[in-house]
């Protein structure tokens, strides 16, 4: 094939005909490099505008926003001049940036934990196969098409953290079947309300996590797993030995795609919450900084915060991904 | 190949100056327009507004009227809308804010002209409370035309529920308002008093600061620079402490209106909540003085805490002279006497008809309140006293107390917010 493109362009390229006994080799080469230029430009022109929009409107916006938070523009109608990381560290000195971050990680352990665990199991369970597993497989989804205001507004009500005597939702549950101690405040305690403010997040994603996993399941050969039968494995052997080592990228995956959204979750937290400490997140807290307070310089010292932590989660798997396409290209 | 590019590109600067075209053509067509930006999309303030604008299109029948509300978030997304706009330099002709130090940063930007000689042509400084353009005023100049007057200091209670727990009338000082709610506490079942998410506890502390302090030391804190450091400080958030000891444990997960409404059904003693909560009773069709009642919040009779809406002029309004009788409508007597018996408010001209406002017992009475020329005091949370900044301060350091108990904490932050500013 790529003879023949050669030969179309050398053809192409047969305006300087007479000149080409003399230059052969310089001749080819430059014929070489119309090739080249005509294989990849039309693709560059395709691409080129969404490269120019992405340059543009993230790139350009990132370094923008970097640039905003490295200033003392506190004011929209201030100026602001370069004052290097002083706003990355006076909010750490704020009663309010290190609660926030805390919560964050609250929410982020417990949502990333609980989905991997709930999705993992009920793969696992899809996968020893189930009466009308269609229809479970569909159902577990299902949440996945909702979005996280609706999830929201039926979780606030379920979750609502009034005592005994006047309780309603799941509490209201509870003491239905006489089970009062499991009675609790829900997301309004103080230190880890934020635990239960991830179970609805673990109700939304663990589906999807359940079909990255069950893909994952089907994608082991069967032989595979009947050799390990044949060697006397127990089928709690098989998983363990032979498809669970197997399921690294897919858990990989998981983590990262969970991961970077329960940094910058937002709209959960308002559905629920509002604008309350006691449920204060970093994305909240630069809303109301941008909107409220109209400080841009925190706002986006708050945002590079933001963005830098959802590095730490997509970068290593960039990393990881771009080495493993090479390996296997070789 | 190269003259299907260069037809592409002809194409292209084609359309993008056809669409240009249509968008200069729409502007053309607006030489006598007005454009009028707000929050408001909905329940009684829509109706209060389009009655507005039914008054400015029958007197100026040449003029096109553009409705340029925002729907959403209590005035944020219309908040976010409206900055970009002024920063563009884009602004509408005028526009709705809370007056008094929300405005701040736009009058500080440059964004606002001064209405002195709007409010002298108009004979508005008789109009209006002295003490209301006072309070409205930066630097001497006022920026704004109030439409209306909220009272942010009321105390809503159920009658029955202060019955059954043996309570006469509704108490008249934060001491008494201790003893009855101990009283409920003990005699019922119901909530002393009901709070809901965050920002109602702002509220609540505004008027127990009021009710504590009085009309002028509350005032006075509001002073950039201003002592909260102080004994009577601690005592007022002590007391602030003791009335938060009777609130339901829930109320976090509770807005304002699910707080009221404990009120009307019988569900709670009390609530601190701004009049709005009549016009929500009212949806509700509970029965004034008897599945609720209202007082002054304890300690601050003769006070009325107000936040007010108003409109602007911004620099550089595109037809300036429309907005000015825009804002004539909405400063006239007979403007506010049109909107605020639909909005539920009662007007910031002092010398409003009663006789509009009768069919409803709470306006009536707050009118009558009104025009007996109280003391005023500017609402913090609602934007009167302070800017933004100051406020969200304030809102950080209650949400932490909320969540950490700590009454000193509380009151250092409170003080550092008046520090910093």
């Amino acid at each position: 094939m790529s003879e023949a493109t050669t030969r179309s362009g050398a053809a192409a390229a047969g305006g300087t005909g007479p000149r080409r006994p003399r230059t052969d080799r310089r001749g080819s080469r430059g014929a070489r490099l119309v090739t080249r230029v005509r294989s990849w430009l039309p693709s560059l022109l395709l691409v080129s505008p969404s490269i120019l929009l992405i340059g543009l409107f993230v790139y350009g916006m990132i370094g923008w926003n970097t640039r905003l938070a490295l200033s003392d523009q506190h004011r929209p109608i201030d100026d602001g001049s370069f004052v290097g990381l002083d706003n990355f560290i006076a909010l750490w000195g704020e009663a309010r940036w290190p609660a926030a971050v805390n919560n964050a990680i609250v929410f982020t352990v417990v949502f990333v934990g609980g989905a991997l665990l709930l999705g993992w199991l009920l793969g696992l369970l899809l996968d020893k196969g189930i009466r009308g597993e269609p229809v479970f497989r569909t159902l577990f989804l299902a949440p996945m098409a909702v979005s996280f205001i609706a999830t929201g507004v039926v979780w606030r009500w379920l979750m609502n953290p009034a005592p005994a005597e006047r309780a309603t939702g799941l509490n209201a549950l509870f003491v239905h079947f006489n089970l009062d101690f499991l009675v609790n405040t829900w997301w309004t305690a103080p230190d880890f309300g934020m635990a239960a403010m991830a179970l609805p997040a673990i109700w939304q994603l663990s589906g999807y996590v359940m079909a990255l996993f069950l893909a994952g399941f089907r994608g082991v050969p069967e032989e595979l797993r009947e050799a390990a039968r044949v060697d006397g494995c127990s089928e709690w052997g098989v998983y363990r030995h032979v498809v669970m080592p197997q399921l690294r990228p897919v858990t990989l995956s998981a983590v990262i795609i969970i991961g970077h959204m329960s940094l910058k979750v937002f709209d959960l937290i308002i559905a629920i919450a509002g604008q309350q400490i006691v449920a204060d997140v970093p994305a909240v807290y630069m809303w109301s900084t941008v909107f409220e307070v109209r400080d841009p310089a925190k706002g986006a010292t708050i945002a590079s915060y933001l963005l830098i932590a959802v590095a730490v989660f997509v970068i290593p798997y960039l990393v990881w991904t771009m080495r493993k396409e090479r390996s296997e290209g070789r | 190949m190269r003259s299907r590019w260069r037809s592409v590109a002809a194409g292209a600067l084609g359309l993008s100056l056809a669409v240009s075209a249509c968008g200069g053509g729409g502007q053309d067509g607006g030489e006598s327009e007005v454009e009028v930006f707000s929050w408001w999309t909905g329940g009684g303030e829509e109706a209060g507004l389009n009655a507005l604008i039914e008054r400015f299109e029958t007197e100026n029948p040449d003029v096109e009227f553009v409705n340029a509300a925002v729907a959403g978030g209590s005035g944020t997304n219309a908040q976010a809308v409206l900055e970009g706009r002024l920063q563009s330099q884009d602004p509408p002709d005028s526009f709705q804010g809370h007056a008094g130090a929300e405005l701040q940063d736009y009058i500080e930007a440059g964004y606002l002209q001064p209405l002195d000689g709007f409010f002298d042509e108009q004979g508005l400084h008789e109009a209006f409370p002295d003490q209301l353009v006072e309070q409205i005023s930066y630097e001497g100049s006022v920026y704004s035309v109030p439409v209306n007057i909220h009272r942010s200091n009321v105390l809503w209670y159920n009658p029955s529920v202060l019955e059954e727990a043996g309570v006469e009338g509704p108490p008249e000082t934060l001491d008494e308002l201790i003893e009855a709610m101990e009283a409920v506490e003990t005699e019922t079942d119901a909530i002393p008093m009901a709070v809901g998410a965050q920002w109602t506890v702002d509220h609540l502390l505004e008027s127990v600061l009021l009710g504590s302090l009085g009309t002028e030391a509350y005032n006075a804190l509001w002073e950039p620079g201003a002592d909260w450091d102080t004994p009577e400080m601690a005592e007022a958030l002590a007391t602030f402490e003791e009335v938060m000891a009777h609130t339901q444990e829930e109320s976090a997960a509770e807005d304002w209106q699910e707080a009221a409404r404990r009120v009307s059904d019988g569900e709670a003693a009390f609530n601190i909540m701004g009049d709005w909560a009549a016009g929500y009773f009212d949806e509700l069709g509970a029965i004034p003085e008897e599945d609720y009642a209202w007082a002054a919040s304890p300690g601050t009779e003769g006070t009325y805490m107000w936040l007010s809406d108003s409109f602007t002029l911004p620099e550089g309004a595109p037809h300036e002279e429309h907005a000015l009788s825009w804002l004539e409508i909405v400063a006239s007597k007979e403007g506010q006497d049109t909107f605020n018996p639909l909005k539920g408010s009662i007007p910031a001209r002092a010398d409003a008809e009663p006789a509009h406002y009768a069919d409803n017992p709470y306006l009536e009475s707050a009118l009558a309140e009104w025009q007996s020329g109280p003391e005023l005091a500017g609402s913090f949370w609602h934007g009167v006293t302070v800017g933004n900044r100051w406020k969200n301060d304030v809102d950080t350091a209650v949400g932490l107390y909320l969540q950490n108990g700590d009454l000193d904490e509380l009151n250092e932050a409170l003080h550092q917010a008046a520090q910093t500013e």
